[in-house]
């Protein structure tokens, strides 16, 4: 933020200290974030098949996670004869490692990020590309069938949905000609027909919604594969692999893969708002904002990121509620076969307007 | 700058203990972890240098992609500790002298640009220690080389990495005679009219279709 800077600007140990306690905040936001989404997303999927979900814990259910939580972590934490023990326990804390540190480059507000890299969005690629090892260290440190398929499922799932994510990235970099995030957002102000996903300059480059809205879907459903969330689950099939890479953990460890997952589907929705729905840009010009307090004007653009990330993450639920699972050789196809040329073209359509046009 | 050379040293050490583990470890999916680890801490060393755009390309592109597929492969692997070992002894000295050569040469290199200052651009060479111009950034500075100065080095690579691509391609793939492959334009074009058949048998005498 603005105001740290010019606080800190000659006192390193300060400057560490308010970086740390943003880091502090938004990590324990984020942990109670990650319990109500989980509370919200078995919500929809009840609802969705007609039932009524978690509704006894606290009011409405609403503290059926944290009643979970405690559950996993008072259980024995067991680690099978045969795993090797160091990569196993290592597995998961990889796992939420990377899902907690990606959202340091997440701008959250104006001129709020916890680094503001120039190549924030690379960081973020590059984050959520290491995000495979802690499937593949688990699945490959327990020592046993299912998992060990289920992390040769998700690495090649993960790397597959990766290119075309990256080329979706490549499209947006190109409209807005930077790769730190905070600009992109800026660069989408000033209403929705601004925002990327409708071509990102204004009327003059709405013929390139022809082409932003379908890589915004394409993004949408490679973050879904990326995440391992259903239709593409494969890594986890409970049909075929019982519980896939997941199978020897229980307790603590099993908490710590599921809050990667989660984190990671929130950090892929929160990734989608920033990328193609303006961030924290509302969706009509709000030059009022600019005589608010600056604490005001924050809060005003958080609203509008939580919103957007809140109408990805029901999107997601229903995707996973309504959705049959993909065969396996059927997502391959899709991934390698569709999504890539596509965003290829994409890329290509997306270069030349900005060239030429 | 205490903060800075800390972490220096910290990220060279790991790197370094990282390499030395690559090697020396017994399980060779150890070893690729340990890869792993050296490749990320090496991206550290590039943060530091101010080149922030190729360490995160070296963990997008080597750690995401190179070291996954190592992975996946090693672990499919069926290996044989004991044969592994035997060949220590025999090919030592080559990789001693490889590694002999390759260590002269980053001595050289480092003492060329300590002296002479690093790359020349456009023949006025620059200064030791200077960075690109403020307001560019590094992905900004490396496209300008990369583009103008090297262009024809650049499609060059590209040309080769294409050819490797193609050649991969057609080392394995294969159309034997008697599979069936799976048509999806024909899947999805299956209608009911098109998928069925209404018959109406007579009693007892059942249909071929």
């Amino acid at each position: 933020m603005p105001w740290i800077a010019s606080i800190t600007r000659d006192n390193p140990i300060l400057w560490f200290a308010l970086t740390f306690g943003q880091i502090v905040v938004i990590t324990i936001v984020l942990l109670l974030v990650v319990a109500f989404m989980i509370y919200g997303d078995r919500k929809v999927f009840a609802g969705v098949q007609m039932r009524k979900g978690p509704n006894v814990v606290g009011p409405f259910g609403l503290l059926q996670s944290f009643a979970d939580l405690g559950k996993f972590l008072v259980k024995e934490l067991v680690v099978p004869a045969g795993a090797d023990k160091i990569v196993f326990l290592l597995a998961p804390l990889i796992s939420v490692t990377l899902a907690l540190g990606s959202w340091a480059a997440i701008p959250l507000a104006p001129g709020w990020v916890v680094a503001d890299i120039n190549v924030g969005i690379l960081y973020l690629f590059a984050v959520s590309s290491m995000g495979v090892y802690g499937i593949i260290m688990g699945g490959w440190a327990s020592n046993s069938k299912y998992p060990f398929l289920g992390a040769l499922r998700s690495a090649a799932q993960m790397v597959s949905y990766e290119v075309s994510i990256g080329f979706v990235i490549i499209t947006v970099i190109l409209l807005g000609g930077s790769m730190s995030l905070p600009r992109i957002v800026e660069l989408q102000a000033g209403g929705f027909w601004n925002w990327n996903i409708l071509g990102g300059g204004g009327l003059k480059n709405l013929p390139l919604a022809l082409v932003m809205i379908p890589m915004g879907v394409i993004f949408f459903i490679s973050g879904l594969a990326e995440t391992n969330r259903p239709p593409f689950d494969l890594p986890e099939a409970e049909s075929e692999l019982v519980a896939g890479y997941a199978v020897e953990y229980g307790s603590t460890p099993y908490l710590l893969f599921y809050l990667a997952e989660m984190s990671n589907i929130l950090l892929m929705s929160g990734l989608m708002a920033v990328l193609f729905l303006g961030g924290w840009q509302a969706p009509f010009p709000t030059p009022f904002t600019a005589s608010w307090a600056p604490w005001a004007a924050s809060l005003f653009g958080l609203m509008w990121l939580v919103l957007k990330t809140a109408f990805i993450l029901f999107m997601n639920a229903m995707v996973r509620a309504v959705v049959p699972r993909y065969r396996y050789d059927q997502l391959m196809r899709l991934g390698w076969k569709v999504f890539l040329p596509t965003a290829l073209v994409a890329v290509a359509i997306v270069a030349g307007w900005r060239v030429y046009a | 700058m205490a903060l800075q050379a800390i972490a220096f040293y910290l990220m060279a050490a790991v790197t370094l203990g990282s390499g030395i583990a690559v090697v020396s470890a017994k399980n060779p999916v150890h070893s690729v972890l340990f890869l792993i680890s050296a490749f990320f801490s090496a991206a550290g060393l590039f943060v530091l240098l101010g080149a922030e755009f190729l360490a995160m390309l070296l963990v997008v592109v080597y750690v995401g992609a190179v070291a996954v597929l190592f992975l996946f492969v090693v672990m499919m692997l069926d290996v044989d500790f004991a044969q592994l070992r035997q060949g220590f002894a025999r090919y030592m000295p080559l990789g001693g002298a490889i590694a002999g050569g390759l260590a002269i040469e980053m001595v050289l290199v480092s003492t060329a640009v300590a002296t002479n200052g690093a790359a020349r651009l456009n023949d006025t060479p620059m200064a030791a220690g200077a960075h690109a111009p403020l307001g560019v950034t590094n992905a900004e500075a490396i496209g300008r080389v990369l583009y103008t100065n090297y262009v024809y080095f650049f499609q060059a690579a590209g040309l080769v990495l294409l050819v490797a691509m193609i050649g991969a391609i057609v080392l394995t793939l294969r159309h034997k005679p008697g599979v069936r492959r799976q048509v999806i334009m024909d899947q999805v074009l299956r209608t009911p009219k098109t998928g069925m058949r209404m018959v109406s048998p007579k009693q007892g005498e059942g249909t071929d279709a």
